[in-house]
């Protein structure tokens, strides 16, 4: 069957570069991945499009593309998953990192950012004899993690990093939860720290799509959730994100739902003067329209049920 | 047609027009709902850092007093809906999940068995009453205007929890009902990416950023309206666009953004005040004037 792709090239060594789209028309077979397509066109039809890839097998991590327009790994999309007979495939380059020529991203800011979090162990106290023992339970969990071929997908979807590139990011944060959670490694607290200043854990949106693009199920997200809790738990200083999430809870504990204006003033800071004036002319403005929800709880009958439920989570009871 | 009806905390608080403006569109479509009172807050996703069994066992507390109504769920925020997905996937995959989780709700009476079904509003509309019924309450054809999109991370990802496998028109829901009203979508990245609202107090400068990028970019396309089935996206996009514009663009925004049920709202002949359109921060006045002269009003 005949297949059309729109691919995005770019070469860099025109007097003014810029991105452009190509379409390419090719017979493919119907057990094609994204990949072999592609390979057939640089392979049969143009001999100049560059990609990388080398293992085909998901697991050198190399071949990380936006398929129309969502990064995937396309040697492990089959190409009849994102496409159908009559339609056009768009493939691009990763975003979130400069493209060098083509389909081919710059890692650097990538590598750059796993080093940034120191990606090695830092056992502490006296030597072990043999090799340092850690149990099959304390290691289980992070099977998931240490699946992480780097390929990048996430990074190219991260939405924060799409508004600041300073933001630590999925992968280097997936990184630096395997070893905090690593029972071997003594510097879980120090790493907390660090990663608790802005540009770490406390700057993920929460929008999942790294979660979603991920090949390999790694979910960073999940990591960073869990590295909030973690840094909540060791008393790590505390942040705006962590006044948000205690607020948020706590509310939920006194009266069963969210107080919002509350939520605004703990998150803020309540003695953080400069940060609460910064927010006035919004809360004024939404006074005036009639919509600032009061300080006061809005308690739902069953208050007390739920409030014991959070107290129970919490270990009070 | 009748519901559990959950409208969530913001609905509750800072979105009041959701609230009112959803009855009304209820009232016109027959929809009949009785309102889960004693449901809690869903954590939103950030109760659930701290805790994640704990976020599971308030929502599957909700889904147990649906259950002994003999009701499903109806949401009307793509945040709790998202979260009370996720719950509901979870233990719905772990019978000795949702056999601790019951045991926490004993102490209420309670007991959940797994067979509520929860919907947002905008997925109801599209999967259960159907969008040609739905156009049968249409006054006002909206042709002309044009309407950008805008889900809410919640209701997009994680796509497994959500049932877009089994279920692929949701998906594209939005843009389906926009068009039954005449609209014409408008088509963006930023349809399916994050408001901003979780790192507002955290990160403002990069809140705003992502606030000014996508209003400023369905500005730029042509849109009149951005209409979103999440409040706690209303809330950034409206409340601190014309800040986050301000910091980021020259060039002015002033992109109203309507809650779902305004939307069917217009187009049932409802008024913007009834709609509670004047208590937006963004002025819905412009558009206000085009579809009043849609409706030779």
């Amino acid at each position: 069957m005949l297949a059309k792709l729109r691919v995005g090239r770019f070469d860099p060594e025109t007097s003014s570069p810029e991105p452009y789209f190509q379409e390419y028309e090719l017979e493919v077979e119907d057990w094609f991945s994204v990949l072999d397509a592609l390979i057939k066109i640089r392979e049969e039809i143009d001999g100049t499009l560059s990609l990388r890839c080398a293992c085909r097998a998901s697991i050198c991590g190399s071949c990380g593309m936006r398929v129309n327009g969502r990064a995937k790994l396309v040697c492990k999309t089959k190409l009849d998953s994102v496409w159908s007979p009559g339609e056009t495939l768009t493939i691009e380059p990763m975003g979130n990192m400069p493209v060098i020529t083509d389909l081919i991203t710059d890692f650097t800011s990538f590598w750059d950012k796993v080093r940034q979090i120191d990606p090695y162990m830092q056992p502490t106290g006296p030597e072990p004899e043999a090799e340092y023992l850690a149990s099959d339970e304390s290691m289980v969990h992070l099977a998931g993690v240490m699946n992480c071929i780097m390929c990048g997908c996430c990074v190219s979807e991260c939405t924060v990093l799409e508004v600041d590139e300073n933001f630590i990011g999925p992968a280097a944060l997936a990184k630096a939860y395997r070893f905090v959670a690593d029972p071997r490694d003594g510097k879980a607290e120090e790493r907390l720290k660090d990663l608790n200043e802005p540009t770490g854990i406390w700057d993920c949106t929460r929008c999942m799509q790294c979660v979603e693009v991920c090949p390999k199920d790694v979910d960073p997200m999940g990591r960073i959730m869990v590295m909030r809790d973690l840094a909540m738990e060791a008393g790590v200083k505390s942040t705006a994100g962590s006044r948000h999430t205690d607020s948020f809870v706590n509310s939920v504990k006194r009266s069963g739902r969210l107080n919002e204006t509350r939520l605004t003033i703990e998150s803020i800071g309540v003695m953080n003067i400069p940060g609460q004036l910064a927010m006035a002319p919004v809360g004024v403005k939404a006074l005036l329209k009639g919509k600032l929800p009061p300080v006061r709880d809005h308690k739902i009958p069953s208050k007390k049920a739920v409030g014991e439920i959070v107290k129970k989570a919490e270990g009070k009871n | 047609m009748k519901y559990a009806f959950w409208p969530g905390c913001v609905a509750l608080g800072g979105t009041p027009e959701l609230y009112t403006s959803t009855k009304l569109v209820l009232g016109k479509l027959g929809i009949e709902v009785v309102e889960l009172v004693n449901a809690s807050c869903t954590g939103a996703g950030v109760l659930q850092e701290k805790n994640q069994k704990l976020g599971d066992t308030l929502n599957v507390r909700t889904f147990a007093q649906a259950e002994q109504m003999g009701l499903p769920i109806m949401t009307i925020c793509s945040t709790c809906q998202g979260v009370m997905s996720q719950a509901q996937h979870a233990v719905s995959r772990d019978s000795d999940y949702l056999a601790e989780i019951n045991t926490d709700l004993a102490a209420e009476g309670l007991e959940y068995h797994g067979d509520t079904v929860t919907k947002h509003l905008l997925w109801i509309l599209v999967e259960e009453y159907g969008l040609d019924k739905l156009k049968e309450h249409f006054v006002v054809d909206l042709s002309g205007l044009k309407f950008a999109p805008f889900y809410g991370c919640y209701m997009i990802r994680p796509s497994d929890a959500l049932g877009f496998a089994e279920v692929p028109e949701r998906e594209t829901s939005l843009e389906q009902v926009i068009e039954a009203t005449g609209a014409e979508v408008v088509e963006f990245r930023g349809s399916r990416a994050c408001c901003g609202l979780p790192i507002l107090f955290i990160n403002q400068d990069n809140s705003l950023k992502m606030v000014a990028t996508h209003t400023g970019t369905a500005k730029d396309l042509g849109a009149d309206a951005m209409v979103t089935p999440c409040p706690l996206c209303h809330l950034n996009l409206d409340g601190f666009q014309g800040k986050a514009v301000k910091k980021n663009r020259s060039s002015a925004v002033d992109l109203p953004i309507l809650h779902l049920p305004q939307m069917l709202g217009l187009a049932m002949g409802f008024s913007a005040k009834e709609l509670g359109m004047n208590k937006h921060m963004v002025s819905t006045g412009k558009l206000q004037d085009a579809v009043g002269e849609l409706a030779g009003v």
